[in-house]
């Protein structure tokens, strides 16, 4: 294991022995992003384009009786309107796609209900028209009947025989098959290991605690947009702010009844996504306008309708009991998790169950998690989706626990500590992991022993895993004339990742990073790539493009082989240049054999297809040091401190962006981000003004700590990392917050409001 | 499933892959395979498990002599 200390100002890189990895050059797109110039999808020009703009929903649960567009038609400069009725019917079956499940029929009706809206801000119609100005007063003149029904916002009242059913045909559905009787649980699973009853005999201290979390967005500043343009040949062109081309090409071919190669997807840059940018919302709607109009459409959500309409994650209800013996060891854990899915199911709670007790060797277990839907858009992922509320819970016991033990927070969680081998409550089995690592890294840091003095003062910490990813991707990488190439990939830049795999291709090739031309291809350009999310695109990408690299080796090699008339398996490459064994005189540079291509038998390109089928998990401790105001509530962090085991930091910058991002985002989900509903279940604050998000005059500076234990089945040993610090920070400051008030919380935002009334003060 | 199996935890069957273990159980526990697959794939919702590892294979994993393989909720990213 190495690890480096990070965030000062002489950063140091993390070579290993490498000539591009570990290095921190420009991201390749960094001039063009903070100069404006990068092309976004709201920035989508075409001749001739019309606007779109889509009427929602006011009531969170109501039948459509009828639907009247007359009137909009008629409003000069309208040129299209559309309603379900102009959806090809969708089929009531399930796919994977992106990286869940998703039922084509209620993904279609999400795009445009067509009996029932079942949340405020459900799409009901669309106009297209000249300006954006005409759509609206066109969305005004669209008469909708309902029919309204009573609503459900709160995920355990969902659950309940007397509450209003979304659904009325669905069942229970699990691996005993699906009960006939209706109810808004759409799921339940069970995972059980050894004897939980016979585990909680044993222990000595018991701890027991049920949590609440509210509904969150993941915050993106670039909205949805789609533009969409048909050619005459009948195909379909579609301009989206997607995480994954591809996902979004087989999402508006079944939605659009088309075979998927009459549809081609180009991704535009991406203003942040973090798994809210996997679905389509507006590009169908877009495609089924132009189609009427016979011109481009485009269609940019505003802020209040992607808080309304796109894909927020779960609010959660969450109970946990766990067990210790007095010498420490965890005997027995058990949890029950009920996910909010929003109006259609599928909420993240397997991911939820599948990482909350994830870092601790645990003989006895049980996880029961249900899938509920209720009166609220239908969730999407949000980075380490279903994580983050259940890791906060289970921590926060684990604290607990160690508390009541007379033992100290990361002493605990390294006695208890998953190693390769430890079976989780799912039955997967840890491969090679830096768990221990990473605690024993936190334990000894500088922050974890400083004084912290003054009263209402306290420390957290918090641990956590996540699974990562792996999935199929495509690369290609052409070898130019001047000695240069271009690597083209399928993965939608979200992260800086062009330029953390071209550092990949450049190691493999030897060559610099000036050498490296990346591009994002669409989906006529490349092979099927899977979405950029899940911590996979640095990994499996990066797998894909060494693998392109070494094909063009190879073809370079045969290249020498022919020009020094030697067998191309004598022939070897290192650092960028070419030798034979057969002659010590013969060696040749890359651009020098680049430069001969046209001479030797044409253009070389090198193809990388690939379906990673094993990858690393990522383990990450947080430490926090904060401060109560005990008049106002109002939480300060003094320090912040993110560990993490990266297996290989390509390009250190980027995996510290993405370790301080995540704990920033964790920040807000504990500190100050939720939807709040009325009654009927309206949004209160559907804008940024309101639903509020950290900024930098609310964190600190926080600092990195990048543990280093590779994986051993990628060529340079990475781990994913992008998701992992979302994990702990809500435990890790709920668990300062006892510590500086003596208060245990329950519930998340952890505002001064509930603060003062946990402290008493109101 | 257990309600399938009379309440057995841990079942026996023959199989080389993922497919051909599905195939037995169900003609052992007849139903098991309509709660895992969709059509002639795995169940979008389910992800099966061998030796501790997610079957990106699906039908077409390999397994052991001694495998012991699981079904598990799918699990997703964002």
């Amino acid at each position: 294991m190495r690890k480096k200390e990070t965030g000062r100002a002489d950063q140091s890189t993390l070579t290993g022995g490498y000539a591009v990895i570990g290095t921190r050059p420009p991201r390749y797109d960094a001039v063009d992003k903070v100069t404006g110039r990068a092309l976004y999808g709201p920035d989508i020009r075409l001749p001739g384009l019309l606007h779109g703009k889509v009427l929602r929903s006011p009531h969170a649960h109501a039948r459509i009786l009828s639907i009247d567009t007359t009137c909009a038609e008629a409003l000069p400069g309208v040129y299209a309107v559309v309603t379900a009725e102009d959806l090809p019917r969708a089929e009531d079956r399930r796919a994977r796609l992106g990286e869940g499940a998703v039922n084509f029929k209620y993904l279609c009706d999400n795009i445009l209900a067509s009996a029932k809206v079942l949340y405020v801000g459900h799409a009901v119609a669309a106009v297209a028209a000249s300006t954006p100005h005409i759509a609206e007063q066109a969305l005004a003149l669209i008469d909708v009947e309902y029919s309204l029904l009573p609503a459900v916002v709160d995920v355990l009242e969902a659950t309940r025989d007397t509450a209003p059913l979304l659904h009325e045909h669905m069942g229970t559905r699990s691996l005993a098959g699906e009960s006939r009787t209706p109810s808004n649980t759409a799921s339940h699973f069970q995972q059980v290991k050894g004897d939980p009853e016979k585990g909680f005999a044993e222990a000595d201290v018991v701890v027991e605690r049920e949590f609440r979390t509210a509904t969150v967005h993941q915050g993106y500043i670039e909205p949805h947009a789609g533009t969409a343009i048909w050619g005459a040949d009948g195909r379909l062109t579609v301009y989206a702010t997607t995480q994954g081309a591809f996902t979004a090409r087989d999402q508006l071919a079944e939605l659009l009844d088309l075979p998927m190669s009459r549809i081609r997807v180009v991704p535009t840059e991406v203003g942040g996504a973090f798994g809210g940018k996997v679905t389509t919302y507006v590009e169908t709607v877009a495609a089924l306008l132009s189609r009427r109009a016979g011109r481009p459409v485009k269609i940019v959500m505003s802020r209040s309708e992607v808080f309304l309409a796109s894909g927020p994650t779960s609010g959660t209800a969450i109970r946990v009991k766990m067990g210790a013996t007095r010498a420490g060891r965890i005997t027995a854990a058990q949890a029950e998790l009920y996910y909010e899915a929003g109006a259609y199911p599928g909420s993240p709670v397997g991911s939820g169950a599948g990482v909350m007790f994830g870092p601790y060797d645990i003989p006895h277990g049980q996880i029961d998690g249900y899938d509920v839907v209720v009166n609220k858009p239908k969730t999407g992922s949000y980075r380490a989706p279903g994580g983050t509320p259940a890791n906060s819970a289970a921590e926060q016991v684990i604290d607990e626990l160690a508390e009541r033990i007379g033992m100290d927070p990361l002493e605990f969680r390294m006695l208890n500590s998953a190693k390769e081998g430890t079976r989780q409550i799912d039955g997967a089995v840890h491969t090679h992991i830096g768990c221990y690592e990473v605690l024993e890294t936190a334990r000894e840091h500088p922050h974890y022993s400083a004084p912290l003095e003054g009263p209402h003062r306290g420390r957290g910490v918090a641990h956590a895993y996540w699974g990562n990813w792996g999935a199929q991707s495509s690369s290609a990488i052409s070898v130019n004339a001047d000695g240069t190439v271009a690597m083209v990939t399928g993965s939608v830049d979200l992260t800086g990742t062009r330029t953390s795999l071209a550092m990949q291709a450049a190691e493999a090739l030897g060559l610099t990073l000036e050498q490296i031309v990346p591009s994002v291809a669409d989906t006529d350009s490349i092979g099927y790539t899977e979405v950029s999310a899940g911590s996979r695109t640095t990994v499996a990408t990066g797998q894909s493009v060494v693998k392109a690299a070494r094909d063009v080796i190879a073809q370079m090699s045969e290249r020498a082989a022919t020009l020094w008339g030697v067998p191309a398996d004598t022939v070897s490459f290192h650092r960028g240049t070419f030798t034979t064994g057969q002659d010590a005189t013969k060696s040749t540079t890359f651009g020098e054999l680049a430069a001969m291509l046209s001479r030797t038998g044409g253009p070389i390109t090198g193809v990388g297809n690939i379906d990673v089928q094993e990858w690393g998990a990522a383990f990450g401790t947080h430490i926090v040091d904060l401060e109560v105001d005990p008049e106002t509530g109002k939480v300060t962090i003094l320090r912040y401190t993110v560990v993490q085991d990266v297996g290989r930091a390509i390009h250190p910058s980027e995996v510290e962006g993405q370790m301080q991002g995540g704990a920033v985002q964790g920040i807000g989900w504990a500190l100050y981000e939720g939807y709040q509903y009325d009654e009927g279940g309206q949004m209160l604050n559907p804008t940024f003004l309101d639903y509020k998000l950290p900024t930098a005059l609310d964190v600190p500076s926080i600092e990195c700590v990048i543990v280093e234990v590779p994986y051993p089945k990628h060529p340079y040993g990475i781990r994913g990392v992008g998701e992992t610090p979302i994990l702990p920070p809500p435990a890790a400051i709920a668990n300062a917050i006892y510590r500086a008030v003596g208060r245990r919380m329950d519930r998340l935002p952890m505002t001064p409001g509930r603060i003062l009334e946990k402290m008493g003060v109101i | 499933m257990r309600d399938l199996t009379g309440r057995q935890e841990t079942i026996k069957v023959p199989g080389k892959t993922v497919g051909q273990v599905i195939a037995a159980l169900d003609a052992a526990y007849p139903g098991i395979r309509d709660r895992v697959c969709e059509g002639d794939r795995i169940g979008p919702a389910v992800a099966v498990s061998v030796d501790g590892r997610i079957a990106q294979l699906e039908l077409f994993e390999s397994v052991g002599e001694q495998s012991e393989i699981r079904f598990l909720p799918a699990l997703s990213g964002g």
